[in-house]
């Protein structure tokens, strides 16, 4: 289990080596120009030469590649050449437009990714999962139509389409709750675990109604195979009650595609949900990500995707290690 | 005598077992040291347990699997060598009937486009045309040519393994390896497929490798029999010897296990074997049978070691085939 | 003890009702083991589930009968049901790899096998789990009891099935083709387990298998089935000396035996009966060689009622008219 736990962890880093050489070199040859960007309205080919400097952009490519590397293993020199800063470790760079410490970016974004995350995931796992074992107990009748029905249509949900809706119901006509704000960013903050849940329920709904219908029927499937399995007859022929049938002998068996699916749906949403954020503006790193990729903004770009990379690897890694206490068949190999 | 349709010596075909950073670290030994030979015209019998060997000695006289050691002639030319046009051309010499008729059909096919392909693969154009021999290896098989451009789906369990028979007879080969060719069937049927199959080689002298678990049906099938255990043959002799008479402690316990519908067969000798099969990447030194067997219990000291030490050989592989078995009283 | 009478149970499918069961019959008494025998889709199954009250609260239509020790069974609620299965009727199946949960150990099954019926502590049942598996012949089972079910062997698997069947010493054990999956040998084992353990019990079995030979050797008495009906049954050494139903005659020559000279078997024509579409009168009358003998076409339009002489009972109109021969046609 170490052994493979080292392994695991040495591919991670090779592999996040290849994620952030790749979205290095895809800056170099894209169409923007960093330089020019950040040194604004009034600018003279000197100016941006001066940036350029500023920004070791100058460099040759591999140059500036091994010198964002460096910032990964320990502090590294910033700016300017004779007004160099030190930019502490772990340094990402700063931002090419508002100068900000990529660092500090991040551990002020992040936040608010994690807030909407946790709510999500936590509400449409319930929802999802829940429904779908439901549906799969009434395999056929009436109840389990309307939900595959349900289902079928939450999965057709554009995140934009119920982010909106939900936005212009709840806000705008009912004013039930208040709009998104920025400055509610974990629930141990003054407002509290329901003002932090008020803040971000909209924005969970309209993620979990897209992702509910996914786990759903997932769920359903799975369970409907899972109940048809051998063991299922030999649990029933033991005498056990139905919740233990259900839970102890289904749900156990056949939680592994659904541990899987929930695993990778948590990295890749750690990354940043970049359309939810965008709709609820909510600063977290698909906010920021979108604003620093469109504006060529190298370091921070650089270094959300690389985190976005890092959060799925993980999860991966952890969705296979918890294969093995799921199933004790994994264990022996 | 003459020169045997098929002779295998020594086969060996051994699954490396890969360790950390694919170095091998073992071999699970599937087929060690099988050696029979085959008269054109009769059947072969390779009868044993699950895990025995049987199939992959099955696969690798069809070439599906390739040997790691040991020669296997075909009308005395070694064919075990053979690479790309020579295998091509060796394939329809050889060809195999499985246990699921179902799953080796494409359901997409019809049958008689299932039972031409084979001919049209090898690009071979019999007189009459395709179509002409499809009705023909049909009506040999007892299926009705009319029902050409029907799919799997549309027949019973027997009949497919009748198309997967007339497949397998497209090319006209001169060996047909049956792998549990009725073993998925229901008794009633399976009895039609044996007669279909010996009336087919009294008609055409075709020959047969009949592996199946089923003694009884083996029995029924073959000529020659090889009864195997942990990728080896244990023993080897006609139908008669293997069923009547038989030598080696294995077969013995193997005949003894079948239960018998003679009421009063209750009170011949019941031989048990204990245990479990050994794993065939680590088998036993010596007589790979020796920790079941029902002798090795009752053999004095000396004995015991020559069992463990020494690997046994010939037509009988056993060092003390007269010894007295371990018996188990009969009860009803 | 156990009276299932016109048992008829019908699954709802796409393509219309399956017939799985026609009106079944079966009488069991005290200590009796009764062989269920027939091919596949004769119902064998679809009966011991049904008395296992698994068709509750799903689709299937059930009608007709089922008594056990005076209680309608049928009757019964879901959860009233639940206090008979594994504590007056336990169950075995055919693949115990696929009949065991593969994440719980196999002590652990055991246990929860015992606990739902008795009041005890965990310690108390993992206890009654070691001592059943060394019951069921598992050496060192002390060690064993927190094995996975992966980590047994075929054989074992199914002791340790039996084990978990047999914890709360139900009064009726229900195998279903407990020993279709096995090697022979290990079949053997299997068999000779379950009469031992009979023996001991004195609890009654019904054992559901394809394989007469294995009726022959455990049974008392045999019910033959097809398409979903009873349609002989009698002590196992009337039914292997004097059969009176046609199917049951063409299934004792169809088979394969290892004595005897008889290398030529007598395979029943035709296929099992489709159950979505019975015909309306005998069901086995298509395959019937002797529906010819019985004038009127009886045999097609009207279906033969069980007729009980003595012990012996058939449902054939030709046997009723005695109109078939009496001696039994063994090879050709």
């Amino acid at each position: 289990m170490i052994g493979f736990l080292f392994r695991r962890l040495g591919a991670m880093l090779i592999l996040l080596l290849v994620v952030s050489f790749i979205t290095f070199t895809l800056f170099q040859f894209g169409p923007a120009d960093p330089a020019a960007a950040s040194c604004g309205q009034e600018c003279t080919p000197e100016r941006v030469e001066q940036a350029r400097i500023a920004l070791g952009l100058d460099k040759p490519f591999f140059v500036q590649y091994l010198a964002f590397l460096s910032g990964l293993v320990g502090p590294r020199m910033l700016g300017a050449p004779g007004a160099e800063q030190v930019c502490a470790w772990p340094c990402l760079g700063k931002s090419f437009q508002t100068n900000e410490n990529v660092t500090d970016m991040i551990a002020n974004a992040l936040p608010y990714t994690v807030s909407l995350t946790v709510g999500a995931v936590v509400l449409w796992t319930v929802v999802g999962v829940g429904m779908g074992l439901f549906a799969a107990l009434r395999k056929g009748k009436l109840a389990d139509r309307l939900i595959v029905g349900a289902a079928s249509f939450g999965v057709s949900l554009p995140i934009p389409v119920t982010g909106l809706v939900l936005l212009l119901v709840f806000v705008g006509t009912l004013g039930w709750l208040p709009f998104t704000t920025n400055a509610i960013r974990s629930p141990f903050g003054e407002a509290g675990f329901f003002g932090w849940t008020t803040n971000y329920l909209l924005a969970w709904i309209a993620l979990a109604v897209l992702f509910s219908a996914q786990y759903v029927r997932i769920t359903r499937n799975n369970m409907i195979e899972t109940f048809s399995e051998d063991f299922m007859r030999t649990a029933r022929a033991k005498g056990l009650s139905r919740g233990t049938i259900v839970f102890k002998h289904g749900v156990r068996a056949g939680i592994t595609p659904i541990v899987t699916m929930l695993g990778l749906d948590l990295g890749a949403m750690l990354g940043g949900a970049v359309l939810t954020e965008q709709i609820f503006s909510v600063p977290g790193l698909g906010f920021t990500a979108v604003r620093a990729a469109t504006s060529g903004d190298l370091p921070v770009t650089m270094a959300i995707t690389m985190l976005a990379a890092f959060f799925i690897i993980l999860f991966n890694v952890i969705v296979d290690v918890s294969y093995a206490f799921i199933d004790p068949r994994v264990r022996v190999n | 005598m003459n020169t045997p349709l098929l002779e295998v010596s020594e086969l060996r075909k051994h699954f490396p077992i890969k360790g950390a950073f694919g170095r091998t670290v073992g071999a699970v030994k599937a087929v060690d040291s099988v050696s029979f030979t085959l008269q054109r015209g009769t059947t072969l019998g390779l009868v044993g347990e699950s895990g025995c060997g049987k199939s992959t000695t099955g696969k690798v006289l069809m070439r599906l699997l390739d040997p790691t050691s040991g020669s296997i002639k075909l009308d005395g030319e070694e064919i075990s060598t053979f690479k790309g046009k020579e295998l091509n051309a060796f394939r329809r010499r050889v060809q195999m009937v499985f246990q699921n008729p179902a799953s080796s059909l494409n359901p997409r096919a019809s049958i008689g486009a299932a039972i031409a392909a084979p001919l049209i693969e090898q690009g071979i154009k019999p007189p009459g045309g395709v179509k002409a021999k499809v009705r023909d290896l049909m009506d040999r098989v007892g299926l009705r040519p009319e029902h050409a451009n029907r799919f799997p789906h549309e027949f019973s369990g027997g009949q497919r393994q009748r198309i997967g028979i007339a497949r397998a007879l497209a090319l006209d080969p001169d060996v047909v390896i049956c792998d549990e060719p009725v073993s998925a069937l229901d008794v009633s049927v399976q009895a039609q497929v044996v007669n279909l199959l010996k009336d087919i080689q009294r008609d055409t002298g075709i020959s047969y490798i009949f592996i199946a678990h089923d003694l009884a049906v083996v029995k029924h099938m073959a000529d020659e029999v090889a009864v195997m255990y942990l990728g080896k043959i244990m023993e080897q002799g006609s139908n008669e010897q293997i069923f009547a008479d038989p030598q080696h402690p294995y077969t013995r316990a193997l005949l003894s296990a079948v239960p018998s519908v003679e009421l009063d067969a209750a009170l011949t000798e019941r031989i048990r074997l204990g245990g479990d099969l050994p794993s065939p990447s680590n088998p036993p030194s010596g007589c790979v049978f020796r920790t079941r067997c029902p002798a090795y219990a009752l053999l004095p000291e000396t004995d015991r070691a020559r069992c463990a030490d020494q690997v046994p050989t010939g037509e009988v592989a056993c060092h003390f085939p007269s010894a007295p078995l371990a018996a188990v009283a009969a009860h009803r | 003890m156990l009276s299932v009478k016109n048992l008829s149970v019908q699954f709802p499918t796409d393509d219309g009702m399956v017939a799985a069961l026609n009106g079944m019959d079966l009488q069991l008494h005290r200590g009796e083991t009764v062989g269920l025998v027939g091919e596949s889709g004769s119902g064998k199954s679809v009966t011991s589930q049904a008395i296992m009250g698994l068709f509750k609260e799903t689709r299937a239509k059930i009608s007709g009968e089922i008594t056990f020790e005076g209680t309608d069974l049928l009757a019964l609620s879901e959860d009233r049901m639940r206090t008979f299965r594994g504590k007056k009727i336990g169950m075995i199946f055919q693949d115990p790899l696929s009949a065991m949960h593969p994440f719980y150990t196999v002590g652990s099954q055991i246990a929860e096998a015992y606990r739902v019926h008795n009041k005890v502590s965990r310690k108390a049942a993992k206890q009654v789990a070691i001592d059943m598996l060394a019951r069921v012949g598992i050496p060192d089972p002390k060690k064993r009891v927190d094995n996975y079910p992966h980590e047994f062997s075929g054989g074992m698997r199914q002791r340790a099935m039996i084990a978990m069947a047999l914890v709360c010493e139900p009064e009726l054990l229900i195998a279903d083709e407990p020993t279709t999956a096995l090697d022979v040998t290990v079949q053997a084992q299997i068999l000779d387990l379950i009469s031992e353990l009979q023996a001991e019990t004195n609890s009654a079995v019904i054992f559901v298998t394809h394989d007469l030979g294995v009726v022959a050797q455990l049974c008392q008495r045999v019910v033959v089935m097809y398409g979903g009906q009873c349609v002989e049954q009698a002590s196992v050494r009337e039914i292997f000396t004097a059969p009176s139903h046609p199917y049951t005659r063409g299934l004792m020559a169809s088979m394969p035996h290892l004595s005897g000279e008889d290398d030529r078997l007598t395979p029943i024509p035709g296929s099992p009966p489709a159950l979505l579409d019975l015909p309306s009168g005998c069901i086995f009358a298509d395959r019937c060689e002797f529906a010819a003998l019985v004038p009127d076409n009886r045999c097609q339009n009207e279906r033969p009622q069980l007729l009980v002489t003595g012990e012996h009972a058939a449902r054939c109109h030709g046997h009723e008219m005695s109109l078939l021969p009496k001696t039994i046609k063994v090879g050709a």
